[in-house]
């Protein structure tokens, strides 16, 4: 098991060192310099390239990229352009929030998703089946951003249940320990916080789960259809067992390890892919860190910022594939 | 030796499939009985009814589409078809264990032998505690001759091989002393060499435990081998019923004599093996007469307008075929004497 996880994780390495060299080329390739942005329209040439030299950005591109790759074997992930502050220390309250925000999302998407697919397939062609894969049906296709902004008209303005942005009571910010907010309040006892923190999270955790939601639900269904036609669970049935645990034993353990590979993926698309969602809700989060890095061209945050993404997807696979092995005891890793 | 007692019977049992091309009745009006301690086959081709009657026993028929739609099935004088849900919970695996024709499928890929084994005793045995469950689970690997008992309640069905798994499905049929023991097919999928090991080992338990049997089976040889009475079943009904020994060496249905003749025999050399002309008719296409009609060697008038019913011809020997009717046999006897 560690010898494959070892072999894993050095597989990483070529994968990570291709990307960081995609990601370099392209965003040199869009039109823009970051020094001019960075001075503004009026800079004369003589300050934008006086700050092209201070940034290195005079130097050939392989030079520039080689400087950027011992940086990152020395753990260095660079310096933004624009605050002048080390990625390295920049990013990780914003990966924290996007965290935060798409484990609560695909709880919410797993718990929902998993129980509405098991009890489909459990009453197949039943109204709860029809309703259910309407609803995801609906789900899949459903725009997150005017999800988001119907929540926050009903739930925000009309009802006044629930914030709309933010992932904390400005009057009452949070200290922050880890930068995953609902740990943060738990350590410090401050309980009336996490209660705001977890208001501040249902929204846009909600606008996040719904696609999930419905492929997980689907995924699901399919999965638990084909399993409950096996020998094995007429083999449970016979035995005397209850029907309930006939599916939530039996045939859900034979069912998970596809619907796993769904959860898996899903969650590192929300690491990423947050930044509609991120957007509307005022979330301090990774996309809109990096997508705001892409505004300035500020390089170093842009390249940094999708390695980690592209690291913590990996991770995640990486997590899923050992679960597998957990689950099925045919699958042997060596 | 005295008269046993019926365990279970099964009387005038329809059991019918609602589908989109009409209602059909997968097993029409089967009767028979099972004593205690008796190893019953039925024998029939694929599609006969064999195993909708065994799953209506259990209570298992999928359903939708199947329901049991008229009939009785008594085990020891109570009718299983108006059982509950919970009241059949309790008799499944407890009062009527069944084993399955898939010994590689049929044990949870992702459970280990030892924690099947478990949930079956302790879904009846609710006043057990772990020790004596464990106890129970790893006697019955031993009892149905499993090497290194206690190491096999770790491994996983994967690491068994298929004869190794049927035993553990036998075991795991018989691990709360049931009554009656519905084997479906239970050595189809098996080696002949471990089809015999399985087979004896079936006998051997129904003679210590006193377990009744229900062999069903498409194989005369296991028949042969193992049972005492035989019921021959076609087209969803019963077309002959005795013991074996009257069936081997008087069948009278022409179902049955065709069955026998193309059992294949080693002593014999025979030019071309018989078998049956025709197919089984789909469930349900024929409405009138005898379903075995259009396919019998000795059909006339008779058979494709009424329905024959089954005729007692000995004490032991019941058949479905109006060769049987006295009207019949006097009218051939005669036709044979002025010939």
């Amino acid at each position: 098991m560690l010898r494959y996880i070892g072999k894993r994780l050095l597989q990483l390495i070529p994968v990570l060192l291709g990307m960081t060299f995609v990601v370099f080329m392209i965003i040199r390739a869009i039109p823009g310099n970051p020094a001019q942005v960075i001075l503004g329209q009026l800079a004369t040439k003589e300050a934008i390239e006086a700050l092209e030299i201070k940034l290195g950005l005079d130097q050939p591109w392989y030079t520039q990229y080689f400087d950027y790759l011992i940086g990152l074997f020395q753990g260095d992930l660079g310096e933004s352009m624009r605050t002048v502050q080390p990625v390295a220390n920049e990013i990780w309250p914003y990966l924290a929030a996007t965290f935060e925000l798409a484990l609560f999302a695909v709880i919410i998407a797993v718990i929902i998703g998993v129980n509405a697919g098991i009890i489909s397939a459990w009453f197949q062609n039943s109204w709860f089946d029809y309703l259910a894969m309407v609803i995801a049906l609906i789900g899949v296709s459903m725009p997150i951003f005017w999800l988001g902004l119907m929540e926050q008209w009903l739930f925000g303005i009309e009802l006044q249940w629930l914030p709309t942005s933010g992932r904390e009571e400005v009057r009452n910010p949070v200290a922050a320990i880890t930068n995953l907010y609902v740990l943060d309040t738990i350590l410090q006892g401050r309980f009336d916080q996490l209660g705001q923190v977890l208001k501040h999270l249902v929204l846009p955790g909600i606008a996040l789960a719904t696609i999930p939601m419905a492929i997980i639900a689907r995924m699901t269904r399919s999965s638990m259809l084909e399993v409950m036609r096996s020998d094995f669970i007429r083999t449970a049935r016979a035995k005397g067992q209850k029907m309930f645990w006939v599916v939530y034993k039996h045939a859900l353990k034979n069912a998970i390890i596809p619907v796993l590979t769904v959860i898996g993926l899903q969650m590192g698309l929300l690491l990423g892919g947050a930044i509609l969602t991120e957007t509307i809700f005022s979330w301090p989060g990774i996309g809109r860190y990096i997508y705001d890095a892409i505004q300035y061209r500020d390089y170093p945050v842009i390249q940094s910022g999708i390695l980690v993404v592209a690291f913590m997807f990996v991770m995640i696979n990486l997590f899923v594939d050992i679960l597998y092995g957990l689950v099925d005891p045919r699958i042997k890793y060596d | 030796m005295a008269e046993r007692e019926i365990i279970l019977e099964v009387k005038d049992l329809q059991t019918s499939f609602f589908t989109d091309d009409g209602v059909i009745p997968s097993v029409d009006h089967v009767d028979f009985h099972v004593k205690e301690g008796e190893i019953l086959g039925i024998v029939g081709e694929s599609g006969c009814g064999k195993s909708v009657t065994s799953l209506s026993i259990m209570g298992l028929v999928p359903s939708p589409p199947g329901k049991i739609t008229s009939g009785q099935i008594l085990f020891k004088g109570k009718d299983l078809t108006k059982f509950s849900e919970k009241e059949m919970r309790k008799v499944r695996g407890n009062d009527v264990a069944m084993i399955f024709q898939e010994p590689m499928t049929s044990l949870n890929p992702l459970f280990t032998i030892g924690n099947q084994l478990v949930e079956a005793i302790t879904l009846h045995k609710k006043d057990w505690n772990k020790k004596q469950v464990k106890a129970r689970a790893v006697e019955m690997l031993r009892l149905v001759g499993l090497p290194r008992a206690e190491e096999l309640m770790k491994d996983y069905p994967h690491q068994l091989s298929g004869g190794m798994r049927q035993r553990v499905m036998i075991a795991m049929a018989l691990v709360c002393d049931p009554k009656v023991l519905i084997a479906d097919e239970p050595t189809t999928a098996l080696d002949v060499t471990i089809q015999a090991q399985i087979l004896k080992l079936m006998r051997e338990l129904n003679e210590r435990l006193k377990t009744a049997v229900i062999m069903i089976t498409h194989d005369l040889g296991v028949v042969a081998e193992t049972c005492e009475r035989v019921v021959v079943m076609y087209a969803g009904k019963v077309v002959e019923e005795g013991t074996v020994d009257a069936i081997f060496r008087n069948p009278q249905h022409p179902y049955t004599k065709g069955l026998i003749a193309s059992v294949p025999d080693m002593r014999h050399k025979k030019q071309r093996l018989y078998s049956i002309p025709g197919n089984v008719p789909k469930p349900g296409t024929i409405k009138n007469g005898c379903r075995f009609a259009a396919r019998c060697e000795s059909v006339f008038g008779r058979c494709t307008e009424e329905n024959p019913p089954l005729y007692e011809t000995s004490a032991n020997h019941k058949t479905r075929c109006f060769l049987y009717d006295q009207k019949e046999v006097e009218v051939h006897d005669k036709t044979a004497a002025t010939s």
